[in-house]
């Protein structure tokens, strides 16, 4: 089943700087290997494109089931000189909630928020 | 030695809430209760004040708000403060906490301030380049407003071992506020990486208060936290070898669990094996995580790595100004009325010759947040706010936006919603840039009063 990255995982975005880092962390073990697999940090960087302008690095934390997206060039300039009304950046960690994944179907009671779920 | 040592957050950032201090001043059973206040451009903007406002002490504007909610319960428990209030004038603050004391009640009391951070003087001989960008720090000399290094535990450690009760800073790097009192109990070595890793990590966890304990971090329907109204800060119970419960008080709302501390660990991180500190190298990849009890996680096995010969020091300059404002407009159409009014605002901004470095103007509920990854063809929304905004060399310019908005009253399109302009719609740009010292060219101080 195709869902959206907010069934999967959890986000929180975090500023230095002109880089944001944006945390992925799935709500299961089952889940993260799929996760990993398809949020690519060259899929990130194409998923954010027209915000972040620099390079997208990942970092992993397996048995956390974790990831750490390290976006360069994500906050118009830093903070101070930033045009955007969240100059910290505090909601990108949001954008991501929109990926598409690809979930086996016996996992689907592993998801989270199943209400909001379209299938 | 104590078995454990209770750590407690008194504030994350200077806005933060002072209630969830005064409780854990008062129901945490503390050892220590540790404030941070400071944001990245936080010294500069004070420097930027104390220029224009004689009367402006240098520290924390809330300084007086704080001490006077926890010094009561925190003299009754014997537990002492550690505090980044300082800002600019860590001595003032240390006598205006001294004189909280002496009305309290309390005599003997010792409260060391502790200064070296600030070396804007001195910064470009001690610096060479821009980390950001490559260049000298040299090109910066026009536009310095100040320059501080993040100062780790080691003077807060010195001061405790003189006896100080409550000890008051400039900058310090914010998990070095936390693992102060934990080298200081714990007598543990400056060189002794893995011990200062581990502590360092916990101060990670704990400097950003609530946000470990379910602040910035509910989503409803996927992650719910039981009242979100009540949050407090949280409570690290640390062992001798720095492996730690985080806990909070009773009571509250809010939670601890796997998810907020895994959100927290990596929080501002980059990579997770090499969180640079003054103190030590943190590495997280070790963490283990392990839920200890309700709204209790205990974080063991966190590693460090020799600390840098060098230690970080933030650069702010005045670059400039950004003018902002707002209209907005609602109901049938409301986005064909925004779309011309951008039009009319940049055609307008062509007419004063508006001289801008950028110039933004976004529909607010279309993708002023999110900008140029917004989805396209989203509905209509019912409301829209068009929010403009400039960033220009001088005030002169930036003041063109407010002014131009001004003219969408009388001047503009039909059903504009507009405010009364009864604010300062500029704001002076203090950049922040960092760049690196050599660490025993900084020799912090320590001065003690009494009360």
């Amino acid at each position: 089943m195709r869902v959206l990255l907010q069934h999967v995982a959890h986000a929180r975005s975090g500023d230095k700087g002109n880089t944001s880092n944006i945390s992925v962390i799935a709500y299961d073990p089952e889940l993260y290997p799929y996760l990993k697999e398809q949020l690519t940090a060259e899929r990130f960087k194409a998923f954010y494109s027209g915000v972040v302008t620099g390079a997208v690095n990942r970092y992993v934390i397996d048995h956390l089931w974790a990831m750490n997206f390290v976006a360069q060039g994500a906050l118009g300039g830093g903070v101070s000189r930033s045009l955007c009304l969240d100059n910290y950046g505090k909601s990108l960690s949001a954008r991501v909630l929109a990926f598409e994944l690809d979930i086996p179907d016996d996992l689907r009671s592993r998801l989270r928020g199943l209400s909001e779920l379209k299938n | 030695m104590k078995p454990r040592i209770r750590v407690g957050a008194g504030s994350a950032w200077w806005g933060d809430r002072i209630e969830p201090a005064a409780l854990n001043a008062k129901q945490g059973n503390l050892d220590y209760l540790c404030f941070e206040t400071m944001a990245e451009a936080t010294i500069s903007a004070a420097q930027v004040r104390a220029r224009r406002d004689p009367t402006f002490p240098g520290y924390d504007t809330y300084l007086d708000d704080r001490m006077q909610a926890v010094l009561p319960a925190c003299l009754e428990r014997g537990t002492k403060i550690i505090s980044n209030q300082g800002w600019i004038n860590p001595e003032g603050a240390a006598q205006r906490i001294v004189h909280w004391l002496r009305e309290f009640g309390a005599r003997g009391v010792k409260v060391a301030a502790i200064s070296g951070s600030l070396i804007t003087e001195r910064a470009l001989e001690l610096t060479d380049t821009i980390l950001e960008n490559g260049k000298p720090t040299s090109s910066l000399r026009e536009n310095l407003v100040s320059a501080e290094v993040y100062l780790g535990a080691e003077p807060i450690v010195a001061a405790l071992q003189q006896g100080a009760n409550i000890v008051v800073s400039g900058r310090v790097a914010d998990p070095s506020i936390f693992m102060a009192p934990m080298m200081f109990e714990f007598g543990w070595d400056a060189l002794d990486h893995m011990r200062l890793g581990r502590g360092n990590g916990i101060g990670h966890l704990m400097e950003c208060g609530a946000q470990v304990t379910g602040g910035y971090f509910a989503d409803p329907g996927f992650k719910d936290v039981p009242d979100p109204w009540n949050f407090a800060f949280p409570i690290a119970e640390v062992e001798p070898d720095g492996n730690a419960t985080l806990s909070k008080v009773a009571g509250t709302g809010g939670a601890i669990n796997l998810m907020t501390v895994k959100e927290q660990l990596l929080y501002e991180v980059h990579d997770p094996a090499n969180y640079i500190t003054p103190d030590v190298v943190v590495d997280f990849t070790t963490a283990q995580l392990e839920q200890a009890g309700p709204d209790r996680v205990r974080v063991t096995n966190l590693s460090g790595k020799p600390r840098t010969p060098t230690l970080k020091v933030s650069i702010g300059c005045t670059e400039g100004f950004i003018g902002e404002d707002m209209f907005f407009y609602a109901g049938p159409g409301a986005l064909r009325r925004a779309q011309l009014a951008k039009k009319i605002l940049e055609e307008r901004f062509k007419i004063v010759k508006l001289q801008a470095e950028e110039v933004r103007i976004d529909f607010l509920g279309l993708n002023a947040i999110h900008g140029a990854m917004s989805p396209q063809n989203q509905p209509e929304p019912y409301e829209i706010a068009v929010r403009v905004a400039a960033r220009c060399k001088t005030r002169e310019e930036a003041v063109k936006v407010g002014r131009e908005v001004d003219g969408m009253a009388v001047s503009g399109i039909g059903m504009t919603g507009k405010r009364v302009p009864h604010q300062d719609r500029t704001r002076e740009i203090i950049g922040v840039w960092s760049s690196l010292v050599p660490r025993e060219k900084i020799k912090p101080t320590i001065q003690f009063f009494e009360s």
